[in-house]
């Protein structure tokens, strides 16, 4: 059975936030659309996003490390907010893995955000329904797109490629080969939802030359050997024995 | 999901998909763009395009939020009668009614004395036609924001190595294994640097960052090296000091390539001191090209060989002397002189970095350079005819933009980057810095100002650019007294190479009537009343300010803009500009194209939809009133109109009858069959528009590399008309045009001499040699009071004030906050959050604590152009912009105190007028617990805009398709 997951590579993001706008962008005038924005020209602008970008510091002056963590839906194998939906409007495609809401059956009462540990979903006020991450499932099966492009508006927009999109179950898909080889992984894997989506962690290149290879036979100073004026004195001229 | 909310399949919609270029930013991606029943869908990038094959950015994204902003100008205004400037006050007028108020302003100014008219523009990306407009014109007083944004990076690297970042060039970060990136540059280039840094990372290349703060791509670095702000250059000269001592050099490069092993003539009581020696007459006698006639030292021959004399084997080092008895040392044993005091131990007291780590840098880009080459087989040929069989590849590579630049010092600085550049090799060789065309040019290009006042005449255009490239003193722009000719005193011996103007001078000079009063100003794409002015309260005042008559001290404003904002509200007449979804555009050869480093490209916006209202694209303004004024290049012989509109004006427009050379470099000739040099082709916009709006030409291998020296490239680029010359354009590691300067302010060169006040300046700053000194407002500020560097950096998300009317990136950055190391903090008693005062000896702010790990302790800094006037920009009073957010800009003078130089010098670059943004000093305390949560200064909320929306919606859902938002927007 696939899994269709997100794996962000958090050793190339420079948290530009194209995937946060581009996924604004597809999804207000898409299946999952409108998603409304409150106090757009005023105080505390805010509105429905499906994915988000956090920055946050690691470690103390000058050992810091800045590190820009995009979070939307993790589309998780046992995602906790299907269970405790009382309509069951929130639910898992057999499938492809995806976890989406059914607007007609949701009713608002916001247990599925409160049951997700990753604070994922977000409650449009107007259209009071709870909304999501869809992977957008709107183009990724539109046989009306160009193949290449039958994927998620955020993965498109990225412009470092941090975001690679497949099927986790695939052992030999780009996704799982990329978990496998360096280093994906979950968050908060003790919470028991196995979600889908992984993190690839950052890996840094080190200082790597020895100070040995600063010594070089053919090192261009020998080259500037320029005659020596042969009016200043020597030792010759006044070493008599 | 809703079953009912699946109208976008609904076989009633009206879909159309039409490629353009993004302008919500200066990157300029290829975008494709959906519209639903006439609505914006969707804007994606275009896979097809070659900058940004198909990503796009959060701005490019939120593009649907700009087109559909509240704050939109729709109807050219004029300030209504008794109201004042600065109130916002306006009623809306007719287009004829606005063309005509110009053109009568305009003629009378043309026929008298056309420099009383001033023409500024910001990032405006069509200066090919604002630059013809004032200069065909006759007003000398044109420039675009280059002078207050990165003229320092342009100039010093042009200076240098015959071209400069981002549009010109750049790290090949595809060949490339180690890169260092110095200070902010996130918007230089934007998507194109963000692709290569993370296929770079992926292919595992090291990447060290050199900035006070971690932020944006210094995140993703390898190494992040903090620096205190401004003292990069003394970093840079250090590294070479270090890099020069351990031989890590590439003496084959320096000596075929560059200056390095010419003879300098070191004779002090000479005249000619400084200047190189030569030798026999220059083969082509034209200050844009460096005659061959110089001389080496020859190891054979123990004596003088011309340059480039086959098997002659140069000294770099060493001290000699003519057969006349003139002492003379290669140009390289100079910088090496000059370099010996400059210690990694110097360095580390400087800049806060540890002699270690400036060892480690300085080790690792020499080894790297020396032992990770790359040999491409590729054959060229050198402009002294010989052949090569491969090219040859130094690995290591370099990027910075504002953050060296925006110092009083960055000149210099810059110059030494592209001298470390040099010296390791790496200039236009694969892993290095690669050109894009139409650069490499000569040093300095071949373009010129007028030399004299005699330039500006009544109803004549200009007699030169309106902005130049100096070679010597004589090319200076002053009048016979040595006075300045433009109103912003560029190419005056104050800012002699201030190759961009100083559009930051432009309103206080003009206000205060030094070097002489104007009569308008007109100013697009520019908020000079914010966040584009430095000391924005005074300018604010100026702006408005009256003389004893009662009357504007500046007559007459008029301001060109798409939305409402801070600037706006100080005009006479707004002139309604279009989104760049809505006009055609280029990104011209002639001014900065998109081109690619194996070969030139440029670009064009189509509209996808029409005007909004009555918004006219500024170039059809510019055309209206060229042609209306009748000025030559705008008008037939019989002084009819000659161009029906601005496509038109880019098809047929030669910049000589018959010359071939035109806007646009693609599908030239009646046929499209040619390229950079054809007679117009009354198909050109169609080919655009079937070719991804895109015009790209690749170069022959053999041509891509080396092409400052290449043979084949610098010929194929006279061919094209790049440039005038086929000459190698030899590296500047001495600059001899500096010292060209150096010596008419020690009275030694005979033509242009400095007025005496200002000769020690010119002196000390118009070094042949690197040189670093502490930044001038530094040097004036008591920094025991004003302890602290404070600096701006740019969001990813925003692009200086441009969309703070977007209802989706607003919610990124609707507020900035200043961020503070925290042991600055709780050495000054602050905790994050609080409400802080920061302070310099201009002015203060009062602004909200971030309290920050990713910051140097001496350095405070904040967002750039994230905080905005109440009431602009078509936002609420309350919006957290006006209220929370703020800008640095109050606490930034754009004129140094009043030193031995002069009492109104302009706080810029002693050489090149760049504005010293990053040189401010502050301090920083606490708010009284009495005193209200919101930043200071507030200014008079703006009155409703006519022709915009009277209330704004407390909601609203866009989908597209439907004609209107959902939501509570009636």
């Amino acid at each position: 059975m696939s899994q269709l997951a997100l794996v962000i590579d958090l050793n190339v993001c420079v948290g530009c936030h194209a995937c946060v706008t581009n996924c604004k962008e597809w999804n207000t005038s898409g299946s999952a659309g409108a998603l409304s924005d409150d106090n757009p020209y005023s105080k505390d602008p805010t509105g429905t996003f499906f994915n988000r970008v956090q920055t946050y510091e690691v470690g103390t002056f000058p050992k810091t490390e800045t590190v820009h963590f995009p979070k939307s839906c993790l589309h998780c194998e046992d995602p906790p907010c299907v269970p405790v939906c009382p309509t069951g409007a929130s639910y898992k495609r057999e499938e492809d893995g995806i976890v989406l809401v059914d607007y007609d059956k949701c009713i608002g009462c916001r247990y599925c955000s409160w049951a997700c540990p990753y604070g994922a979903r977000e409650i449009d006020e107007h259209q009071k329904v709870m909304k999501k991450c869809t992977l957008c499932v709107d183009r990724i099966y539109d046989e009306n797109l160009p193949e290449a492009e039958r994927k998620p508006a955020c993965v498109l927009a990225c412009p470092t490629s941090a975001r690679l999109f497949g099927d986790v179950h695939d052992p030999d898909s780009e996704v799982s080969v990329a978990i496998r080889e360096q280093g994906g992984y979950q968050l908060m894997p003790e919470w028991g939802t196995k979600p889908s989506n992984h993190y690839l962690p950052r890996r840094k290149n080190h200082v790597s030359y020895k100070k040995d290879e600063l010594e070089r036979v053919d090192n261009p100073l020998k080259k500037e050997d320029y005659q020596v004026d042969s009016t200043e004195p020597s030792l010759d001229d006044v070493t008599s024995w | 999901m809703q079953a009912d909310q699946h109208r976008e399949t609904d076989s009633t919609d009206h879909i159309e998909v039409k490629n353009t270029t993004c302008y919500m930013c200066a990157c300029r991606c290829g975008i494709r763009v959906t519209l639903k029943n006439g609505e914006v869908r969707y804007i994606q990038g275009n896979p097809d395009h070659p900058l940004n094959k198909g990503v796009i950015c959060a701005k490019g994204s939120s593009g649907i939020m700009k087109q559909y902003s509240p704050a939109r100008l729709t109807k050219p205004m004029r300030r209504r009668k008794g109201a004042e400037r600065g109130d916002n006050d306006f009623e809306e007028i007719s287009w004829d009614e606005a063309f005509d108020m110009m053109a009568e302003r305009l003629r009378e100014i043309r026929a008298t004395d056309p420099k009383k008219f001033a023409l500024f523009t910001g990032r405006d990306q069509m200066q090919a036609l604002t630059g013809l407009f004032a200069k065909q014109f006759g007003t000398p007083n044109y420039a675009a924001h280059g002078g207050f944004c990165s003229v320092n990076m342009a100039a010093g690297m042009i200076y240098t190595i015959g071209g400069s970042f981002w549009e010109f060039g750049g790290p090949d970060l595809e060949r490339s294994k180690l890169f260092i990136m110095f200070g902010t540059a996130e918007d230089h280039h934007s998507n194109p640097l963000k692709m290569q840094l993370s296929e770079f990372k992926r292919n595992g290349g090291r990447f060290i960052s050199i900035n006070p703060i971690r932020s944006g791509y210094s995140a993703i670095a390898d190494e992040w090296v903090p620096i205190k702000p401004g003292t990069d250059g003394a970093l840079i000269l250090a590294i070479i000091n270090e890099i020069i001592q351990q031989g890590l050099y590439d003496r084959d490069f320096l000596i075929q390539y560059t200056n390095s092993a010419e003879l300098v003539n070191t004779d002090q009581a000479s005249n000619e001191e400084g200047l190189f020696v030569r030798q026999g007459e220059a083969k082509i006698d034209d200050s844009c090209v460096d005659a061959q006639n110089k001389l080496w030292w020859d190891r054979h021959a123990n004596g003088v060989v011309k340059t480039h004399t086959e098997d002659a084997d140069p000294y770099l080092l060493g001290d000699f002397q003519l057969d006349d008895g003139t002492p003379v040392k290669p140009a390289f044993q100079l910088l090496v002189d000059r370099v010996k005091d400059y210690t990694p131990e110097w360095a580390s007291s400087i800049t806060g970095i540890s002699v270690e780590t400036i060892k480690q840098l300085a080790h690792e880009m020499g080894i790297t350079a020396r032992d990770q080459k790359i040999e491409l087989p590729i054959p060229w040929t050198d402009s002294w005819g010989k052949d090569h069989e491969s090219v040859t590849g130094n690995p290591v590579s370099f990027h910075a933009m504002r953050g060296l630049a925006a110092h009083s010092n960055g000149f210099h600085s810059i110059r030494s980057l592209s001298i470390l550049m040099t010296i390791l090799g790496t200039i236009d060789r694969p892993g290095g810095f690669r050109h894009k065309a139409p650069f490499p040019r000569p040093i300095p290009p071949c373009a010129k100002t007028p030399k004299g006042s005699e330039g500006v005449q009544p109803n004549t255009p200009l007699a030169g650019m309106a902005l130049g490239w100096p070679a010597e003193p004589n090319d200076l722009f002053v009048d016979d007294e040595g006075k300045p000719v433009r109103l912003d005193k560029g190419f005056s011996w104050e800012y002699p190479l201030s190759v961009h103007g100083l559009m930051h001078n432009a309103i206080t000079n003009a206000w205060r009537g030094d070097p002489y009063k104007i009569d308008t100003l007109m100013i697009f794409m520019a908020n000079m009343a914010w966040n584009s002015s430095m000391n924005t309260v005074s300018v604010r005042d100026m702006l408005k300010d009256k003389d004893e008559n009662g009357d504007y001290k500046i007559p007459n404003i008029f301001v060109c803009d798409a939305f409402e904002s801070e600037m706006v509200a100080f005009a006479d007449l707004v002139l309604p500009d279009t989104t760049y979804l809505e006009r055609h555009d280029v990104m011209s050869m002639l001014d900065r194209p998109i081109s690619e480093y194996d070969g030139p490209v440029d670009s064009v916006r189509i509209p996808v939809l029409p005007p909004k209202g009555d918004s006219r694209p500024f170039q059809e303004t510019i055309i209206e009133l060229g042609s209306r004024l009748g000025l030559p290049a705008f008008v037939k012989e019989d002084g009819t109109r000659k161009f029906r509109d601005y496509p038109d004006f880019v098809v047929n427009y030669e910049t000589e009858k018959g010359s071939g050379i035109g806007f646009l470099a693609g599908w030239r000739g009646k046929a499209g069959e040619k390229f950079m040099k054809g007679e117009p082709n009354p198909n050109q916009w169609e080919m655009y528009e079937k070719n991804n709006c895109v015009y790209q030409y690749h170069l022959p291998k053999s041509y891509q590399y080396m092409r400052n020296f290449n043979e084949g490239y610098l010929q194929w680029s006279r061919k094209h008309r790049l440039t005038r010359f086929a000459e190698p354009i030899t590296i500047h590691v001495y600059s001899e045009v500096l010292q060209k300067f150096r010596l008419a302010a020690q009275g030694k060169l005979a033509g242009k001499q400095p007025p005496d006040h200002l000769r020690k300046r010119v002196e000390t700053y118009f070094d042949p040699l690197p040189m670093y000194y502490v930044p001038l407002e530094s040097q004036l500020t008591d920094t025991q009071k004003y302890p602290l560097n404070a600096v701006t950096q740019r969001p990813m998300a925003m692009y200086h004030s441009w969309d703070s009317q977007n209802a989706w990136l607003r919610q990124i950055h609707a507020h900035n906050y200043l961020h503070v190391n925290p042991v600055t903090a709780q050495a000054n008693g602050i905790s994050d959050d609080d409400w802080i005062w920061v302070e310099s000896m201009h002015g203060k702010v009062r602004c909200q604590c971030r309290v920050s790990e990713a910051v140097e302790p001496g350095t405070v800094w904040t967002w750039n152009a994230i905080g905005k006037a109440s009431g602009a920009w078509g936002l609420d009073k309350k919006a957290n912009e006006s209220q929370r957010g703020f800008l640095l800009n109050h606490l930034i003078s754009e004129e140094l105190p009043e030193h031995e130089d002069g009492d109104h010098i302009s706080n810029s670059d002693p050489i090149t007028g760049q504005a010293a943004w990053y040189d401010v000093r502050v301090r920083i305390y606490k708010t009284d617990d009495n005193e209200p949560a919101q930043t200071s200064p507030q200014f008079k909320t703006h009155k409703h805009t006519p022709g915009t929306p009277k209330r704004k919606p407390k909601w609203q859902a866009f989908f597209a398709g439907l004609g209107k938002f959902k939501g509570d927007n009636k």
